[in-house]
């Protein structure tokens, strides 16, 4: 597969901008990695300036956002999404590192977006038995920014955060701004005004395979780096023997294959916001 | 006790453990293996020169590979963890402690380099670790024949916690365990251990459901 595939379901999704690598690791010897298929390497030049290149020595195009490297094996029409907190002073930015899964991209959003499995695969952390309930929540596709958002999530979570002390109620809001990036707004226990950022990042190396790039935007200034990583990291690792066992390996679109329930609201308006962009990379569809 | 302790480190989680286990109290130094690659800074290598976590550090002993950090850890604090009730328990010990080394570098290779994208030959990595499993498969079902639920004796000892994580955690380097029932039948036997603790991709067990209500036309 190259970036010129013909194939229709590719091409919605060939255009998009993909995290490939943190600004922080780049080096003269480059990545060898893969975006949708294509081989591609990502490097530094002498001045630290990111080169990605594709499969047949190609030059790809190349942007700099949230700690990491981001590419596309197509021609990207539009900026990457915006984080407005980004760019909020006062913020910590962790670069939580690369974690490969053997599973959908898609997949993989599809399971950061869902809450009701946080007592029986995060226990004693971000949820807890007997406290399985999701109360009901919002879900929808904005049809002025294009996005899938999930409002007025709440769970009961022992220890919400590495900052948090004690069980709390936490509120969630879930965006989906791309395909194959999540953004999640979370209860902030030491600024109760602001809202956390914990992004999810995944780079489609092919259909049933990704690299996930966690990244979160945090207002605090008690916990140090190693510990906020480590907080992350066993969360997304909890998940990732999980996201490698699921049936099928790709995220079925059309109906038939799973019944939702209520608790599921985003991951039906995520894969219907999919399905009408043509976003089926890493999707099983009926048809095919 | 400090350990120089990681999250997603096996090695880390035998210490971890065998303190839960034993009732010990660790004091706990987050080292940031990935991505920052703490554990090859000059800080670290002063302590260990070989860079590998963990690395145990009591008073003036200082401690870096995980089947001594074991040892020390039940001799001081629960030496029933310790099977020498005679010279074939103390050698078994030995056998299986050694063994576990085998474990870390060829599953735990192959984890690293499916997980965390580390250089390696995985088919080759699969390989030894499926050979690995064969033996320790088959060295639990000898034990069984002669009455011992453990790798050593009756009991659970050190020789079992070094060889389990690695052996719980083979999937993530693409190693099944199905073909493996004695394995699985001693990994729930650790598990169901009063004081065990658990590390992501080891789950706890959750309590057994009761039996479901079956429709008297289907009993």
């Amino acid at each position: 597969m190259t970036g010129s595939d013909p194939a229709p379901y590719r091409q919605a999704m060939l255009d998009e901008w993909y995290p490939v690598g943190l600004v922080s690791q780049l080096d003269r010897a480059g990545r060898h990695t893969a975006l949708m298929g294509e081989p591609i390497v990502v490097a530094g030049d002498a001045d630290g300036r990111p080169i990605v290149t594709g499969g047949n020595g190609r030059i790809l195009p190349v942007k700099v956002r949230y700690g990491h490297v981001w590419s596309s094996v197509g021609a990207p029409t539009k900026d990457i999404f915006p984080i407005p907190e980004a760019d909020q002073p006062g913020r910590r930015f962790v670069d939580v590192g690369v974690v490969r899964v053997r599973c959908s991209p898609l997949r993989a959003v599809e399971n950061f977006l869902d809450i009701a499995h946080f007592p029986f695969v995060h226990t004693d952390v971000l949820g807890a038995e007997p406290h399985t309930e999701v109360l009901n929540y919002t879900a929808e596709i904005r049809p002025d920014v294009d996005e899938v958002w999930a409002t007025q999530v709440k769970f009961y979570q022992p220890q919400a955060s590495k900052s948090a002390s004690g069980g709390i109620t936490t509120e969630y809001m879930y965006r989906v701004p791309a395909p194959t990036c999540s953004v999640l707004y979370k209860t902030c226990p030491p600024r109760p005004s602001e809202w956390d950022v914990i992004t999810l990042f995944v780079q489609p190396l092919a259909e049933d395979r990704c690299d996930v790039w966690p990244w979160m935007a945090l207002f605090d200034d008690e916990t140090s780096m190693t510990d906020l990583i480590h907080f992350q990291q066993m969360i997304f690792l909890q998940d990732r023997s999980i996201l490698e066992n699921q049936i099928p390996r790709l995220l079925p679109l059309d109906p038939g294959m799973e019944i939702p329930t209520r608790a599921d609201l985003t991951s039906i308006a995520y894969r219907r916001w999919l399905k009408r962009h043509n976003f089926t990379y890493g999707a099983q569809l009926v048809a095919r | 006790m400090k350990l120089y302790d990681y999250i997603l480190s096996p090695s880390c989680y035998k210490v971890r453990l065998m303190a839960a286990l034993a009732g010990a109290t660790l004091d706990l130094r987050a080292v940031d293996f990935h991505p920052g690659g703490e554990h090859r800074g000059p800080e670290l290598l002063s302590l260990n020169p070989g860079g590998s976590i963990p690395i145990l550090v009591d008073g003036d002993l200082i401690l870096t590979e995980s089947a001594a950090i074991l040892v020390y850890l039940a001799a001081k604090a629960a030496p029933e963890w310790l099977g020498r009730a005679s010279a074939e328990d103390a050698a078994r010990e030995q056998q299986w402690l050694s063994f576990s080394g085998r474990l870390t570098t060829s599953l735990g290779g192959a984890r690293l380099h499916e997980m965390l994208l580390r250089p390696g030959d995985l088919a080759a990595l699969q390989a030894a670790g499926i050979a690995a499993l064969r033996e320790l498969e088959a060295g639990l079902v000898e034990q069984r024949l002669r009455g011992r639920n453990f790798l050593v004796s009756d009991r659970p000892t050190v020789a079992d916690i070094a060889c389990f994580p690695y052996v719980a955690l083979a999937p993530d380097g693409g190693v099944s365990l199905d073909p493996y029932p004695a394995i699985r039948l001693w990994s729930r036997a650790l598990r169901a251990l009063p004081g065990f603790i658990e590390m992501p991709g080891i789950h706890r067990l959750h309590e057994l459901k009761p039996e479901p209500n079956l429709e008297q036309s289907e009993v």
